[in-house]
């Protein structure tokens, strides 16, 4: 599994005066998943671009399946599968329509294109809707033939970007269990969002992009340990409390951080960890009104990056 | 050494097979393509609607609202006007390529074609295509409608389809033009309102409604040479009688001209997408 499905050296683009990658570098082994973690305009779709051949580097080399991005750009094309995040099948075609189109285009026989479709569509659980126009669909439902679409000529890698914006949990999940199905056929898979909750699920490596550029990267267990498993968030009410409270932690080897009348404090561990927590407190500051657990956010990541998390 | 002679006459059938299947290849992308483009817009009616009544409703306002007021020496005032209304048809029916390629933009469908290992060339011969099958519906529609009208074609049914020949064939060269433009707004609403005024300007300055004639000498100057008024002349002479081979000739190197030029213009702009 050595083998290096995906890889690119120091990819560089910018839109007019907006650098949108910076030297940016990346190495997915074959059949395994990278998520491409990072906020709005961190460079993700310009990455996931320029490696599905439809966007030219300014400079910096990428190769998938060991073809050059922009030399072997019609060989690359026919190993690759992309779906968007503007869910990009035609809405006056019906779901059938769509994948016959699209499995003709993609080199796919005729009839070959036809049983394709048909698996395709079961196993995304849209045959009931095959006949139906696309632009009857719910976002969900377009966003899984925009996944079937992509997978019709059955790519080596496939490229997800933002796989699952704006769906609700259940198209989410459904989607969620539709990419690990493909992992475990040995697709390689690189996907971008937005959410540490969809690259903990779905992803091997994750990289953390910021700014065009790799801010930090590791398996979801490693950057969890490095950012925090969950957070608490206590209330207490008053400031001064609060601070009390923050002061208590921070003795107690915690890593505390006071936000007005509340103090968070990120785990390692996990929620097990509130115990000791309120024991420490216990004695020392008042009980909080309000005790909340929750998942760390790409706000909590961002924060330990920049290094104004961990200095707390 | 008779392996490594015959290396290279093997090698050239090789060559052309392969670009013969290439060429195949493209030819069935641009068939696929085209086949989408004609059945979206057969799903969008209202686009189909505002293609055919618009030319339909020209046609019967310039007969009977303006018609009366307008007189032409030596021929009736219909047969002297569905020519103009021919070419102002595919003219602005042209508009519909740069809608539909900069909705294609917008969707995020192009950049799934930019994906995929078909031809490039599909998306806008695909596009232009369609466009130019619209066309030939259009024209026919109204060429009933206009003999519906009083429009008798007084050169014979030739003479009539050798001048509907010319008017697809600068429809077609026209909408390459205007695939460039789709291809760099992505929204439609932009590239109608950047076309229109184009059209209108080639259009009026053109004989299409009136007599060059009639117009002030600096007007004619522009209205007389360019290709709508070359195409609305050649069409006249095809489908009223008289000398045509000179206007004909006249058309079809405006179409032809074009045509080589938006195309290389559509092709560059299709391959600078993604700089």
């Amino acid at each position: 599994m050595s083998e290096l499905a995906v890889e690119a050296h120091g990819l560089r683009k910018a839109f007019g005066t907006v650098l949108a990658l910076d030297g940016l570098s990346l190495a997915v082994p074959a059949g395994s998943v990278l998520g491409l973690l990072g906020p709005n305009g961190s460079g993700k779709t310009t990455t996931v671009s320029i490696l599905a051949t439809s966007l030219r580097p300014d400079a910096g080399r990428a190769t998938v399946c060991g073809l050059d991005v922009v030399r072997q750009a019609a060989q690359v094309r026919r190993v690759i599968g992309l779906a968007g995040q503007f869910a990009a099948v035609d809405p006056n075609l019906t779901g059938r329509e769509n994948l016959a189109l699209i499995g003709r285009l993609s080199r796919v026989g005729r009839r070959q294109a036809r049983v394709r479709a048909g698996e395709l569509l079961d196993s995304f659980g849209l045959t009931a809707a095959a006949g139906r126009l696309v632009r009857g669909y719910s976002g969900g439902m377009r966003r899984r033939l925009d996944v079937a679409a992509a997978l019709l000529h059955r790519p080596q890698v496939l490229f997800l970007d933002e796989p699952t914006a704006g769906l609700d949990p259940e198209s989410r999940f459904a989607l969620w269990e539709s990419v690990r199905d493909l992992t475990r056929t040995g697709t390689t898979v690189l996907l971008t969002t937005q959410y540490l909750e969809e690259a903990d699920a779905l992803a091997d490596q994750v990289m953390i992009i910021s700014a065009g550029r790799v801010a930090d990267t590791g398996t979801p267990a490693e950057l969890k340990a490095r950012f925090g498993a969950v957070v608490f968030h206590l209330d207490f009410g008053r400031q001064e409390a609060a601070e009390a409270a923050r002061a208590a932690l921070a003795s107690a080897g915690f890593r505390p951080q006071r936000d007005g009348a509340a103090v968070q404090v990120r785990s390692a561990t996990g929620s097990g960890e509130l115990t000791g927590l309120l024991r420490v407190l216990d004695g020392r500051a008042p009980d909080p009104v309000s005790v909340a657990v929750r998942e760390p956010t790409l706000d909590d990541v961002f924060l330990s990056l920049t290094g104004g998390g961990r200095a707390a | 050494m008779s392996t490594i002679a015959l290396a290279p006459r093997q090698d050239a059938p090789r060559r052309v097979a392969a670009a013969a299947s290439a060429v195949g290849s493209a030819l069935s992308d641009t068939a696929d393509v085209a086949w989408r483009n004609l059945r979206t817009q057969l799903r969008t009616p209202q686009a189909l609607v505002f293609a055919t009544i618009q030319p339909v409703i020209f046609v019967l306002l310039f007969r009977y609202a303006f018609g009366g007021a307008i007189h032409v020496p030596g021929t009736d005032y219909v047969d002297f006007l569905m020519p103009g209304i021919f070419a102002q048809t595919v003219a602005f029916g042209a508009v519909g390529t740069a809608v539909g390629l900069s909705g294609d933009v917008r969707t995020g469908i192009l950049v799934r074609f930019r994906t995929l290992p078909m031809a490039r060339i599909a998306v806008l011969g695909g596009r232009t295509a369609a466009d130019l099958a619209r066309n030939l519906l259009v024209v026919a529609i109204m060429t009933g409608v206009g003999f519906a009208a009083g429009f008798r074609s007084p050169h014979g049914a030739g003479g009539l389809l050798a001048a509907l020949g010319l008017v697809v064939a600068f429809g077609y060269a026209l909408s390459w033009g205007f695939a460039s433009l789709g291809l760099r707004v992505s929204d439609p609403e932009a590239a109608q309102a950047a076309a229109v005024p184009v059209l209108f300007l080639l259009v009026f300055t053109s004989a299409a409604f009136v007599p060059a004639t009639a117009m002030p000498g600096w007007l004619q100057a522009f209205g007389t040479h360019q290709p709508v008024d070359a195409l609305v002349n050649a069409e006249r002479a095809l489908i009223l009688g008289g000398p045509a081979a000179h206007d004909v000739l006249i058309s079809l190197a405006w179409s032809g001209g074009l045509l080589v030029v938006f195309a290389l213009l559509a092709a560059r702009t299709y391959a600078r997408l993604g700089r």
